[in-house]
């Protein structure tokens, strides 16, 4: 089964600036994404390159194995760009027959029933909607094409906390009822843990973490214990930050057994913990050794 | 019907707290064999959570004989929770309440003891989870 997205070595070059450089990652099929990174790590220009609207500099970017330059492929997909963007004097039922027009695949009474649940007037002009309700809008156009892939570009930004939580009911209900990958990229972490199960960090030059969540919330622990030269921790695999005082020593680490050494006490992390670390720290990183399929293609090359 | 709440500051995994809340639901009667669960779109539609959450914990309860999944149907509660004999917490305990006069005879506070205790219950977990 292909990936729903793979990024090879892909970079963008902007007139003056990179937008993305040598990144390489990959998001399994079935899983809820999250991307994640600070201000101008590439998190756009990524679903940009992804969905075809940008073409890369260097690299390959392939959704479910084919490239977006294959017409086939845009249908899988489902793209909402940042602030779900749409034509303001268009009424909420002309967005609906534009999409239905414009898509091979449409599914209308997905599209009615979504609309009509969320309780909107179908005779209604998109730019009189709220942010919440235009997000909602821009979700039902891109569920109602039936994707098998769906990318959104920082949907929760601009939602308060009751649209935000509405507009995560609603995309969770959909994955629920049909076998959707989403691609979702947002700063806000703690909206994102009970979401997302997939993690993907982006920094300013590569893919810095990647894997299911649960996975790397248990590997990853805090440790506290005495403020000495930190020689090795039998059960670290890695220390990811670490901050200090006199008298004592806190480290963020990946680990590979239990910390047998009584005086360190070892919590677990959450998210957010995590991410936040990973960022302080450009040089760590925690990724899943590459697949088969990019082994072979290594290989071949 | 049962309806499952969220507690984002207890640092418990999300599907342990849905697996505990049933468990805690069959033990107190709320839930008795027959019932169903709410269904895996109901719960995400409500918590907005990842539908595997939901699933795992299923699996989890399923696992234990507490509940049944019926294809196409939903998941239904099987059986009351199932205690161990009273006579297991007094042997228990026995050894707990020496094992807690060697602590303090060995200089450990109160605190230093719940510590410890909350440290290997969760060690355990996660290796029986793992």
């Amino acid at each position: 089964m292909s990936a729903a997205l793979v990024a090879t070595g892909l970079s963008k070059r902007y007139r003056r600036h990179w937008g993305l450089r040598e990144c390489t990652l990959e998001i399994p099929q079935g899983r809820v994404a999250a991307l994640v990174g600070p201000n101008g790590a590439g998190k756009t220009t990524l679903l940009h390159l992804a969905t075809g609207l940008l073409r890369p500099t260097s690299g390959v970017v392939s959704v479910l194995g084919r490239t977006p330059d294959d017409p086939e492929v845009l249908h899988e997909i489902g793209f909402v760009a940042q602030d779900a963007p749409l034509y303001r004097s268009f009424s909420v039922r002309d967005l609906l027959e534009f999409g239905r027009r414009t898509n091979a695949r449409w599914d209308v009474d997905l599209a009615t029933d979504r609309i009509e649940r969320l309780g909107l007037d179908p005779g209604q002009r998109a730019g009189t909607l709220s942010g919440g309700q235009r997000a909602q809008v821009a979700l039902t156009l891109a569920l109602a094409k039936r994707p098998r892939v769906l990318l959104l570009d920082e949907p929760l930004a601009s939602l308060d906390p009751l649209a935000r939580r509405e507009f995560l009911q609603s995309l969770m209900e959909s994955v629920a009822d049909s076998d959707l990958s989403v691609v979702l990229s947002s700063h806000l972490i703690t909206d994102l843990e009970r979401v997302c199960d997939y993690l993907v960090v982006l920094s300013s030059a590569r893919t810095q973490v990647a894997g299911v969540i649960d996975d790397l919330l248990a590997t990853h622990r805090v440790l506290v214990g005495p403020g000495r030269d930190v020689e090795r921790i039998a059960g670290v695999a890695e220390i990811v930050r670490t901050s200090r005082t006199e008298r004592q020593t806190t480290i963020l680490a990946r680990v590979d057994g239990p910390i047998a050494d009584p005086s360190w006490s070892a919590d677990p992390v959450d998210l957010e913990e995590l991410v936040l670390a990973y960022l302080g720290a450009p040089d760590a990183s925690a990724l899943p050794p590459p697949s088969l399929a990019r082994a072979r293609a290594e290989v071949s090359r | 019907m049962i309806e499952f709440r969220l507690d984002p500051r207890s640092g418990v995994a999300t599907y342990l707290q849905i697996v505990h809340q049933v468990r805690h639901a069959a033990r107190v009667g709320i839930l008795r064999p027959g019932d169903q669960l709410p269904t895996v779109k109901e719960v995400v539609g409500s918590l907005a959570i990842n539908p595997n959450t939901v699933l795992k914990a299923y699996k989890e309860l399923e696992h234990e004989g507490l509940v049944e999944g019926r294809p196409g149907v939903g998941t239904f509660v099987r059986e009351t929770v199932k205690a161990p004999p009273p006579e297991t917490h007094a042997g228990l305990r026995r050894s707990l309440d020496r094992w807690l006069r060697n602590a303090f005879d060995a200089g450990l506070e109160e605190e230093d003891v719940r510590a410890l205790f909350e440290t290997s219950v969760r060690d355990q977990a996660t290796e029986t989870v793992a």
